[in-house]
């Protein structure tokens, strides 16, 4: 039997220039959990994030997943994280249809066209889909995001930040889509200073303090 | 391929494929990925029209003014040609390198591009093909007609294109290196430029040589061999180079 989709960290630190960002963090992260990273600006939370999702190697520590010692950039790992860091990875000059398209694309067969169109309109951008991202707002930035979590099918989410100038429909739609991964086993790291909209009984916290 | 695999989570799940069969679906896996990088960049290239002319109007300027600055005649411009012809495609192509990773650097692009599951050395070769394409492959497609100016003829202008064809890849592929080394430095645009030219010098002594040799009535196959071998070296070696020099840049 293969192991479980799940995370152990153990003794994760990181370290940005000389400054240790944090030490000794500790946390497992089981299918069908939502991890929310929160704390000061500058604490780490990104770069937690980041380590989470093999970008980055800790200073310190171990990251496990699926019960196997990973490295950055682990093919394992890429496999099966989708990662919607801060900066929302669109290309001005594609419209939002094409953006998306390219995205299912990069990891997987391609989208049909009903179903990319279904997805953004899934996210109320049916009629901005053909418009290049260039003139969407940074919201609508946002949802183009949330529809790429809806159709790449990825058991970890890591999200920096993703209530970031989504309002309180967007924030409905992430809670829906989180609400139905985390149902279906999936998994999700997220750094967020607001309460995500979603089950509290699948939320696990975890504090970063101020950075040294 | 192996049949129907239609989910990356349904990949990680299935029993572990027979060699033969993973070797046949990492081809399919690398060739899927050239073609993805390749779409998307030359797309977006042609959306953004204005920077392309930008680039190939540079190179005819450059070209152009060397006549205007030194004497007219037709034994010296000839002599100049093959030279100045070779030295602004550098030029070129250097002004065209920014483009080629530091906006998906900016804009998140190049982070999920490295956590794809695909190999990021063949989608970095996509990208610098499609680089290629739409900054390489002009210029070399203009110079002939710009060869006019300088007096040089048929055989002498079939020499430059051909020289060109063969070098501008490998200033695409080396340049890429330099970019992909200078992502998230302060500075990056002086400091590509100090770090590529040199390494862009073999290209155009043989490049230009190849030139010089067909106008001295010499042949420029060992100029042209030189080149090529160059070619397929590179292709070879940078896209893992590059591939390495993104994840540190992004670490």
């Amino acid at each position: 039997m293969a192991a479980q989709n799940a995370i152990d960290a153990r003794r994760l630190a990181a370290q940005r220039g000389h400054a240790r960002l944090f030490d000794g963090i500790d946390f497992s992260l089981p299918a069908g959990e939502a991890l929310v990273v929160s704390g000061p600006n500058g604490s780490g939370k990104t770069t937690l994030l980041r380590i989470v999702a093999g970008l980055t190697a800790p200073a310190d520590g171990e990251l496990r997943w699926r019960d196997e010692p990973m490295r950055p950039f682990d093919t394992r790992l890429r496999d099966a994280v989708a990662f919607n860091g801060h900066m929302a990875a669109l290309k001005d000059e594609l419209t939002a249809e094409e953006n998306l398209d390219a995205w299912i694309a990069l990891d997987g067969p391609r989208a049909s066209r009903e179903s990319l169109a279904a997805a953004l309109d899934a996210v109320a951008l049916r009629t901005q889909r053909r418009l290049p991202v260039r003139v969407l707002s940074q919201g609508q930035r946002r949802r183009v995001g949330l529809a790429r979590l809806a159709l790449v099918r990825r058991p970890l989410w890591i999200l920096d930040e993703p209530l970031t100038a989504l309002d309180a429909d967007g924030a409905n739609m992430l809670g829906a889509l989180l609400d139905g991964h985390l149902a279906q086993g999936g998994l999700c790291v997220a750094a967020s200073h607001q309460a995500l909209p979603i089950a509290p009984q699948r939320v696990r916290r975890l504090e970063l303090g101020a950075p040294a | 391929m192996t049949a129907g695999k239609p989910s990356p989570l349904a990949g990680t799940l299935a029993v572990q494929p027979a060699a033969a069969e993973a070797v046949a679906d990492t081809h399919a896996s690398v060739l899927a990925a050239i073609g993805w990088a390749v779409a998307r960049d030359f797309r977006v290239a042609l959306r953004s029209k204005g920077e392309l002319g930008v680039q190939l109007l540079f190179y005819v300027i450059v070209v152009s003014l060397f006549p205007l600055a030194t004497s007219p005649s037709r034994e010296t411009l000839a002599t100049l040609g093959p030279g100045v012809l070779w030295t602004s495609a550098l030029l070129a192509s250097l002004l065209s390198l920014p483009r080629l990773f530091a906006s998906d650097y900016h804009d998140g692009t190049l982070e999920q591009i490295a956590l794809s599951s695909r190999p990021l050395a063949a989608l970095v070769s996509g990208k610098m093909a499609a680089h290629w394409l739409t900054s390489g492959l002009p210029v070399a497609l203009m110079a002939p007609l710009l060869g006019a100016q300088y007096a040089l003829e048929g055989p002498v202008l079939a020499t430059l294109a051909v020289s060109l064809l063969l070098g501008t890849p490998i200033l695409s592929l080396l340049g890429a290196v330099g970019a992909a080394l200078t992502l998230g430095a302060r500075g990056g645009g002086t400091l590509l430029a100090l770090l590529v030219l040199p390494l862009y010098a073999p290209v155009l002594i043989f490049g230009a040589g190849a030139v010089d040799a067909v106008r001295a009535g010499v042949s420029a196959a060992p100029h042209l061999s030189l080149l090529g071998a160059g070619l397929l070296v590179a292709l070879v070696g940078v896209p893992f180079a590059v591939a390495a020099a993104v994840r540190i840049a992004l670490d």
